[in-house]
């Protein structure tokens, strides 16, 4: 061809013409995204918690980007399996801001897996929001860092302080306590923070020791314990020992009114469900439950129908109570106050998040000392009214989990552990 | 390779390392350098008992975890800086691989795998239930932005020899790599590795030869805990926070004996190699395929080498020199 | 705070545990204690077993020991096939420990991402009709959560104790570990012999999996957790000898029980395994293990 001829060097214009304005128009609409990079438990010990997780913050991302994302370009979730292993934690956040050039960092589950995080977020000095982590910034003291455990400004003590509170309102109020506790981090955090709860209403301590992940029963410690006669008992354990514990109390059974406190696993369906109705009566703490008083949280309710309904084919938890309406709000209260100051300003980004109160599907969360929340909203619950043996529907009825405190959210009143069995 | 010529490539890394923190930018190399160099010195530290002298050690995590460990306690103790908590480490090791050589003494084979084991578990449940240092919660080491040195600035952000201290931690442990090296090397050469190799071989032999295998076999063993523990010294510091299931994984045990088995054991060469292919295999695969799938690829590995390949690599390029002749 | 009734129910506890132990380190006694083969993937089989029969129960609603039952014969096929796998490759002897111990960790971790990918990485649990039953004699209880798996362990161990020394196999299998040569020289395959002793201890790990999700909650990566409980009680009882593996780990449940009730539970496992360094520092090769075992 000819490219001198004039119609062909007009329609080779044309061409050229069509394909610079196409070139332009997709450059222009697709932005260079916002990239948020954290790692996550995917496989190990925590994976339960990591991937339930990971499929509510992923919501997350579609719906800010469906209301035209962060200051108006697309998200984009960059993540790494951590394996549940803190080794792997460094290198993984190396890589998200030096390689991958993310442009903000959230955390991973659990203190232990957030804790080998912080010397390159404090280095970088920028926000990093965290996901149930007990107290990690303790020591750090960094402006940036923002918890959405909602234990309150003591952690440790904040967290189970609402269990304290409740006991006491039993008739006799218990003098006397027990402590068993799972060698593992939360477990013993939680045992500690109990303690001070204990010591400060001036209660006996009748019984502490910890046991060994894997320990296979649990019979001889409810025994050992029964011996020493206590009030009440506080149990911090991971799965298979709240699981275990529990069945250890159902066989051997107890004289005392209270049960419970820091079991974690309790709230995972497999176990609920494997459970049943020897949960009645244990009085533990929860985040969120099917309560009538919680839809309070506006968008939760929603939150999980639609989180329920891809569960099944993610392989994950199938009902989500326990992570996923945390996992969304900690990406929620970034993506707003990105959104609100306007640009890619970490110190100011900061700044905004401690001198505001957000409004999230975990309800209204304001930030105090450290990071961690203002005010502590550990729910007490009460399980009670389970009839059914394997079923998992039950617990999305209300009336199972019955709310002891905060006061602003009770729907029931505590009442002595044997009394609901 | 004859001495003067290693001595001088020895030399060229060191400076290699250095020049390497002072001109990458990135620090995710690092990160991940760090890792696998400190691999490296668990499989060749492993190697010296366990490749020359053949015995199997199965819980190489407890060395690294009480070296970690006795770091923390110097630091919580008497504020210890990073060189003496890495000696603490190396020291208390060094003893506790006496006092395990002695225990094991009439053990053969499997008898003092599984002991090495036994080790494991009850140093790890000694740690859970030490108060403290932090029991299951852990214990915290933050280092300083800046670090001198008799007026010298190591670390520091602008005229330190260093910009922070992750790259000062990977330019150490490339140090302690090449220490290693050269400590393994001097025993492959020595009458000592000789006798060690013969106490592979047949220990009864040896022993009825003359070979003094108790004291052959306290040295190695002393010599493998130490570096381990050195090692392990300096896990706080890089982690900043330290807690029992990390310092003594499964992994590091598991490392520790499967990157000699692919590399080879014959020398130092094995370890080297195989903590190049399996540590970088293994940072790549975190950061990429990074899921279940990363298991899935160490444990194929691990089959396939042993199946196929079961002295290594070092064992396949014998095997293609001879083919080659 | 001591009673008889304490002690009573930890010493009732300590032997149904001690039965629950056995039946996770039987297979073991064989593959590792017979055939020196340092199968570490030992519980992530035991494991396998586990969610076949949970999948089994929580689809169906069969009684996981009847599908562990079941299924044994199709994990002593996988035991068959393992080994043919693993004695291809070691023609050489030398550092066969290591790299036996190599392959199992690779087998191990394989077979956790194999239940990742199936079973997902949460918690489960199954449903038997015993396991909520208990019968009280007197000051002691007997949970059948465990005293079922207690009898099944039993009825495996001694089963094949009697296997072992009455059965033209069993004998067969005692003589590989002492002789193989003697065994060639009267014409019998070492290794169809070890190939079979392979294939039952595998076949153990799919009911003692069965027992190990009725006695607690499962996930892949759980097995971890008692690598060096099995070895160790196999060791302990003596490489080698069946009923020196029973005896071992009913000592430990027994320790282990008595321990947790009157001292505290973290204490345990510290006891356990120095226990065993102390038992291998007097009689290096175990409770019942062959005096001058020179193997290693």
């Amino acid at each position: 061809m000819n490219i001198f001829r004039l119609s062909n060097l007009r329609s080779l214009m044309a061409v050229f013409a069509v394909a610079s304005f196409a070139f332009v128009a997709t450059n222009v609409a697709a932005k260079d995204p916002i990239k948020i990079g954290f790692s996550m438990a995917l496989t190990g010990g925590l994976a339960g918690g990591g991937k339930q997780a990971l499929v509510a913050m992923e919501m997350w991302a579609d719906d800010i980007n469906a209301k035209g994302g962060i200051l108006d370009r697309p998200v984009k979730l960059v993540y790494y399996d951590d394996q549940t292993k803190a080794a792997t934690v460094p290198g993984i956040y190396a890589k998200l801001l030096d390689v991958d050039k993310v442009d903000f960092v959230v955390s991973g589950y659990g203190t232990n897996l957030i804790a080998p995080a912080m010397p390159l977020v404090k280095q970088r000095d920028i926000v990093f929001m965290g996901l149930f982590g007990m107290d990690n910034n303790k020591k750090w003291k960094h402006d940036k860092y923002f918890q959405i455990l909602p234990s309150g400004p003591d952690p440790a003590v904040d967290f189970s302080s609402a269990w304290f509170e409740t006991i006491m309102q039993l008739n006799p109020k218990p003098k006397s306590i027990a402590f068993v506790a799972a060698d593992a981090e939360f477990a013993r955090n939680l045992k500690g923070g109990a303690e001070v709860n204990a010591k400060r209403l001036g209660m006996k301590v009748t019984y502490n020791k910890n046991y060994k992940p894997g320990t296979p029963d649990f019979t001889p410690i409810m025994r050992a314990i029964n011996a020493t006669k206590p009030d009440v008992i506080y149990v911090a354990a991971y799965p298979p020992g709240a699981a275990g514990m529990t069945r250890a109390v159902s066989e051997v059974g107890t004289k005392a009114v209270a049960f419970g406190g820091g079991m974690v696993g309790l709230q995972f369906s497999g176990i609920m469900k494997g459970l049943g109705p020897k949960l009645n009566g244990i009085l533990n703490y929860d985040f969120y439950v099917p309560e009538p008083n919680m839809s309070l949280y506006p968008g939760v309710v929603d939150l999980l129908k639609r989180y329920q309904k891809i569960a099944p084919a993610r392989k994950v938890d199938p009902k989500g109570w326990y992570l996923a309406p945390w996992s969304y709000a900690y990406l929620q209260i970034l993506g707003d106050a990105v959104n609100a100051v306007g640009k890619i300003d970490h110190a100011a980004i900061a700044k905004y998040i401690h001198a505001n109160e957000f409004t999230t599907v975990v309800g209204k969360v304001r930030f105090g000392k450290n990071g961690e929340w203002k005010k502590g909203r550990t729910l007490t619950v009460q399980w009670q009214n389970i009839k059914k043996q394997n079923d998992l529907e039950q617990f999305a009825q209300p009336g199972i989990r019955k709310i002891m405190a905060p006061a602003a959210f009770a729907t029931g009143k505590v009442q002595p552990f044997n009394s609901l069995r | 390779m004859n001495s003067n010529r290693f001595y001088l490539i020895m030399l060229a890394l060191v400076i290699l390392s250095y020049l390497a923190t002072a001109l990458i930018d990135n620090q995710y190399p690092f990160f991940a350098g760090f890792a696998i160099l400190q691999l490296m010195v668990m499989a060749l530290a492993w190697n010296i008992l366990g490749g020359y002298g053949g015995y199997v050690n199965f819980g190489s995590a407890a060395f690294f975890g009480l070296g970690a460990y006795a770091a923390i306690v110097s630091y919580q103790l008497f504020a210890a800086p990073l060189i003496i908590q890495v000696l603490v480490g190396g020291c208390f090791c060094a003893l506790l691989g006496l006092a395990t050589g002695y225990l094991t003494l009439r053990l053969r084979g499997v008898y003092f795998a599984i002991a090495t084991l036994a080790l494991l578990v009850v140093s790890e449940t000694l740690i859970h239930n030490w108060d403290y240092v932090g029991g299951a919660a852990g214990a915290y080491l933050l280092p300083s932005r800046t670090l001198d040195f008799f007026g010298v600035l190591i670390v520091g952000k602008e005229g330190g020899l260093f910009s922070n201290n992750k790259e000062f931690l990977f330019f150490l442990m490339c140090i302690l790599v090449l220490l290693t090296i050269i400590i393994c090397r001097t025993i492959e050469k020595s009458k000592y590795g000789r006798g060690l190799a013969a106490l592979r071989d047949n220990e009864e032999a040896a022993e009825s030869m003359g070979v003094p295998t108790l004291k052959l076999k306290l040295i190695a063993t002393v010599i493998s805990a130490s570096l381990m523990g050195i090692n392990g010294g300096f896990f706080p510091y890089y982690m900043t926070f330290i807690e029992p299931t990390s310092a003594f994984s499964l992994d590091i045990s598991v490392n520790a004996l499967a990157m000699p088995l692919i590399g080879g054991t014959a020398s130092w060469v094995g370890p080297v190699l195989g903590a190049v292919v399996l540590g970088t295999l293994q940072q790549v695969a975190t950061v990429t395929i990074s899921s279940e799938i990363n298991l899935l690829i160490v444990g194929l590995f691990l089959v396939g080498f042993v199946i196929f390949a079961p002295d290594g690599f070092l064992g396949l390029i014998k095997k293609l020199r001879k083919r080659g002749n | 705070m001591f009673s008889f009734e304490l002690l009573a129910n930890a010493i009732v506890i300590g032997i149904l545990l001690g039965g629950f132990y056995a039946a996770l380190s039987i297979g073991l006694s064989i593959s590792f204690g017979l055939l020196d083969i340092v199968n570490i993937a030992h519980p992530a089989f035991i494991i396998l077993g586990a969610f076949v029969c949970f999948i089994f129960n929580s689809v169906y609603g069969f009684d996981p020991i009847l599908v562990g039952i079941i299924f044994a014969p199709a994990f002593f096929l996988l035991g068959t096939l393992i080994y043919r796998v693993y004695y291809e490759s070691f023609e050489k002897t030398g550092a066969t420990a290591l790299r036996g111990l190599a392959f199992f960790f690779g087998v191990m971790f394989i077979l956790e991402v194999i239940l990742i990918i199936y079973f997902g990485v949460d918690f489960q649990m199954v449903q038997a009709k015993y396991i909520d039953y208990k019968i009280t004699l007197g000051l002691v209880d007997i949970p059948f959560r465990m005293f079922v798996p207690f009898v099944i362990a039993m009825i495996m161990t001694l089963g094949l104790q009697y296997f072992s020394s009455k059965t033209f196999f069993g004998r067969a299998m005692q003589a590989v570990a002492q002789d193989s040569l003697a065994l060639r020289l009267m014409a019998i395959d070492p290794a169809k012999i070890k190939r079979i002793a392979f294939g039952i201890s595998l076949s153990t790990c799919c009911v003692a999996g069965a027992l190990f999700v009725i006695v607690m909650p499962i996930e892949p990566s759980i097995g971890r957790l008692y690598i060096g409980q099995v070895f160790a009680i196999v060791v302990l009882g003596g490489l080698g000898s069946q009923s020196g593996t029973l005896i071992a780990a009913m000592l430990l449940g027994m320790v282990e029980s008595i321990i947790t009730t009157f001292f505290g539970p973290s204490w345990a496992p510290a006891v356990a395994f120095s226990a065993l360094i102390l038992v291998l520092a007097i009689k290096p090769t175990g409770i019942l293990g062959r005096v001058g075992d020179t193997r290693g």
